[in-house]
């Protein structure tokens, strides 16, 4: 139940709160989102979607941090033993 | 899908699995505390190639499964009444209440309405004023924001038609109760992304330090699993009892300011009554006094007291407290399926009997192989 999917902020439509809502982008389909809980988020950011709602904005440094230390990690599993 | 696929990359999955079964040096026994955890380590083979290195209990992270019997009959008896349309998710239709589920009630002619969102459910009632729209609200602080969203909304459009029957928990006071156990086996704790997501990390120090157990928030896909995995086996075997964020792309440090002023408006902490733990103090969410107007409980009279269940079938309640796995109740899989269900996990996208049913024919090298870790 507390699944929930990342989609592409397309459009916002409304920014009062308790009607916040915007356009998002799944995989090619479009949805309307509740935008309450991600005010400050903006066109091209990601969020995360859950029951019709946008709970976080996806922080893409942070995700492409990770990324990348796996990545190093895994350079230097592979170099060869000198 | 981006954000997601990049965390289900098997190569990476693999030297992950390779450097877990490096460093540990004994056996640990960890709780995945969510249910979408639970399913996406059975999807991808996890517990197989961990065994004999890390255990890995199911928690009772799943909303569905905890909701209380009585609600379940309440919300049966309710689409039955002339002038009232019932709405919940689409998990909550086959979940066994006292005599039936709201499936059956459904084939009897009950209104009983499917929705994605609550607010789809504020506006089934701005679409029918001549109808009493109940919502049946379960789940976490995942869920909780967009229920009090809705509340909030039917409060500004003035709708009189539009109440909430309230089962929402909390997960945090469930992992206590889950650890003051006398047979509690846990020892460090993959806590439920999502959750953290809106009530932040901060809360879990206390716990951590009090019961000298490490606390990793975690997310979803085998990638993100694995890290939190790893790092709550390091915490383990230096020692520490701390806390950890391994989901940050998703989870502050302080969560959802917003989601949280959202939830404080509308709810206040209370005890509840989990299916298969009895009542947890704190477990719940109930709307606040100036919200009561909103709550079903109060608006519609109750006519029909559960009946007892026989519980000597069905062994939910030791499953979602990790006592036993699924595969340890004599029903599982003959006289409960997922067509049949006996129990809540057996129904639920994120109950634990449910996970064992579709995906335990894996053995882990083929679930690594073939699975969705390789295709989602």
């Amino acid at each position: 139940m507390c699944l929930a999917v990342p989609g592409k902020i397309v459009r916002w439509i409304n920014h009062q709160a308790t009607f916040a809502r915007a356009e998002v982008e799944f995989a090619g389909i479009r949805r309307m989102c509740h935008m309450a809980c991600v005010p400050d988020a903006v066109e091209g950011d990601y969020v995360l979607v859950h029951a019709g709602i946008a709970i976080t904005r996806i922080d893409a440094e942070e995700a492409q941090r990770v990324l990348k230390d796996l990545a190093t990690l895994n350079d230097v599993d592979e170099e060869p033993v000198p | 899908m981006k954000y997601v696929d990049e965390y289900r990359e098997p190569h990476l999955a693999r030297q992950l699995l390779t450097e877990i079964r490096a460093k540990v040096v004994k056996p640990w026994v960890l709780m995945e505390v969510c249910g979408g955890q639970t399913h996406g380590l059975l999807r991808s083979g996890i517990p197989q190639e961990l065994e004999g290195v890390i255990e890995l209990i199911h928690g009772p992270g799943c909303p569905v499964c905890v909701t209380p019997v009585e609600a379940i009959d309440f919300a049966q008896e309710l689409a039955l009444r002339p002038g009232v349309m019932l709405t919940t998710f689409g998990d909550m239709l086959r979940v066994p209440g006292s005599r039936e589920s709201l499936l059956s009630v459904r084939a009897q002619g009950g209104n009983v309405r499917l929705v994605y969102s609550p607010l789809d459910a504020v506006e089934l009632a701005r679409q029918h004023p001549e109808q009493q729209i109940v919502f049946l609200a379960v789940g976490f602080e995942t869920t909780a924001p967009a229920t009090a969203l809705a509340v909030l909304q039917a409060a500004q459009l003035g709708l009189q038609n539009l109440s909430l029957l309230v089962a929402h928990v909390r997960v945090q006071p469930a992992m206590e109760a889950i650890l003051q156990a006398a047979d509690c086996r846990v020892q460090g704790f993959l806590a439920a992304g999502h959750v953290c997501t809106i009530a932040g990390c901060d809360s879990y120090e206390e716990l951590a330090a009090r019961y000298q157990v490490p606390i990793v928030v975690t997310g979803f896909e085998p990638v993100d699993l694995l890290l939190g995995i790893k790092e709550c086996v390091q915490l383990l075997e230096s020692g520490s009892a701390c806390v950890r964020n391994q989901y940050q792309r998703n989870v502050r440090q302080e969560g959802n300011p917003h989601a949280q002023q959202i939830l404080s408006e509308v709810y206040v902490v209370a005890d509840r009554t989990w299916r298969g733990f009895g009542t947890v103090a704190a477990g719940g969410l109930s709307l606040r006094p100036e919200w009561q107007h909103f709550d079903a409980e109060r608006r519609f009279q109750r006519c029909t007291a559960a009946l007892p269940i026989d519980s000597s079938e069905c062994r939910s309640g030791d499953v979602l407290a990790g006592r036993i796995r699924p595969i340890a109740c004599p029903s599982f899989g003959t006289r409960c399926t997922p067509q049949s269900p006996l129990g809540a996990p057996m129904v639920s996208s994120e109950g634990a009997c449910a996970a064992y049913y579709r995906h335990r024919p894996l053995t882990g090298t083929q679930a690594l192989s073939n699975s969705e870790l390789g295709t989602l």
